[in-house]
């Protein structure tokens, strides 16, 4: 019982890959550091998931999604899927894999370790130079800034250090 | 003493009682002033404002959904009836944070003021940094959570306004000129904001937010050496000109505004949204 459950919970982390952020199409759920923990009781999963922003419109779509792909699963007839807000998410969640297929989606990983206030070095996602500046803060989506890359010049995105403040 | 869970904090009633009036004044202030920024969408200064506060607009008005989801919890009703059913009487936020954004409407000749808007978020920003600050240790767990989920996001908030600040400040004699006549308007009613109102005492008692006075001279210590890196010196304290917010005293504003946020909840409350 004790082996299937787990069996169970690496099937539903396996299936969550597919679930990707409809505005970061590149990126999982799982790669994003979303998902928090899956509890199995019975045939009912139990999906703990920590939002990114709090105001972000995905938020509805990406809890759905999440429950449609775990029915889907062998052994689970019911599916809960909680946001939970502690630990508070934090860009230091996003895997190493995560952040590669960022870049492939044309966006700058979040730097490691980030401190709050001070400034924050982001290559471009393109041509790797370093020799990029900040348009604004604040770009399309609550978690991206808008970059401009004066060696290739192209305008690009970076997704927004979020530190446990 | 803390209070773990909605049932923890539902088995004391005084509390339970402290708790919702806080929960009311921290989710209507956020949906507030998030209204008011929305309504600049398509006439900041300039596009990159635009994609700017229409993001600060988009974080804020979550943050307020989440404060709604804890009354909700609490058993007050559902999130979306309290933020668009409710009279403006049973309204909490501040009064600086429902007034117009300046003459005119959004789709009719809006004249906005852009310094008032710069003003009036910064202070409010920097009040609403410093509860959450506090808050992170509140006694009420559910929410001390919250809090700390949305001090990662309001901290870029900060920083935009101070940046708008201090060019604005040190611009030209024009932009000085309505910098100046913006605080003193945002300033005549901004004790609105730093008051917890009635329930203050019994907020503080349980140990759900820190003291009034304490919040207070935290954000004179964030706002004076503002001032004073930018030449700047008023000698009087905040004031609640028009009322206290936290009391149910509101102006035409609030009911402006609240005909035009629930307009279309209003047409069909029974839909699914």
């Amino acid at each position: 019982m004790v082996i299937e459950k787990t069996q169970v919970k690496k099937r539903i982390m396996e299936t969550l890959q597919s679930v990707k952020d409809p505005e970061i199409p590149s990126i999982s759920v799982v790669e994003l550091g979303m998902i928090h923990d899956v509890h199995i009781e019975e045939n009912e999963a139990k999906v703990m998931a920590k939002p990114t922003f709090l105001g972000c419109p995905a938020l509805d779509i990406i809890q759905r999604s999440i429950e449609n792909a775990v029915m889907k699963v062998e052994g689970v007839d019911q599916v809960t899927v909680t946001y939970i807000y502690d630990p508070p998410w934090t860009t230091d969640l996003i895997s190493a894999e995560g952040k590669e297929k960022l870049k492939e989606y044309g966006i700058a990983p979040p730097p490691a370790n980030h401190v709050p206030g001070e400034p924050w070095k982001i290559d471009c996602p393109y041509c790797g130079s370093t020799y990029t500046t900040m348009e604004n803060i604040f770009g399309p989506t609550a978690c991206r800034s808008i970059v401009y890359c004066r060696s290739c010049k192209n305008p690009f995105e970076a997704m927004k250090p979020v530190a446990n403040l | 003493m803390t209070f773990e869970s909605i049932d923890d904090l539902k088995s004391n009633p005084e509390a339970l009682k402290a708790c919702k009036a806080l929960l009311y004044q921290l989710a209507d202030d956020d949906f507030l002033i998030a209204y008011r920024g929305s309504e600049w969408l398509g006439l900041a200064p300039h596009i990159e404002e635009d994609v700017a506060f229409s993001s600060i607009n988009q974080d804020t008005m979550g943050h307020a959904v989440m404060y709604y989801q804890l009354l909700e919890d609490l058993g007050e009703g559902k999130a979306d009836d309290l933020s668009h059913l409710r009279t403006p009487q049973e309204f909490r936020n501040a009064i600086i944070l429902e007034c117009k954004n300046g003459e005119g409407s959004y789709l009719e000749k809006p004249d906005y003021d852009w310094a008032f808007a710069v003003v009036r978020n910064l202070f409010y920003d920097h009040a609403k940094t410093i509860r959450l600050q506090s808050l992170k240790d509140s006694s009420y767990s559910p929410l001390s959570h919250i809090a700390r989920k949305v001090i990662g996001e309001e901290y870029y908030h900060l920083m935009h306004w101070e940046m708008w600040f201090k060019q604005l400040m040190n611009s030209t004699p024009e932009a000085r000129v309505k910098m100046e006549q913006a605080i003193e308007k945002v300033w005549d009613d901004f004790g609105g904001v730093l008051t917890l109102g009635p329930e203050g005492e019994k907020m503080s008692e349980f140990g759900l937010i820190s003291e009034e006075d304490v919040l207070t001279n935290r954000w004179m210590e964030k706002i004076e050496p503002l001032f004073k890196e930018v030449d700047y010196q008023i000698d009087r304290n905040p004031e609640l000109k028009q009322g206290n917010g936290r009391k149910g005293e509101h102006t035409e504003d609030l009911s402006q505004a609240l005909d035009i946020l629930s307009e279309v909840y209003r047409t069909d409350p029974a839909a699914a949204w």
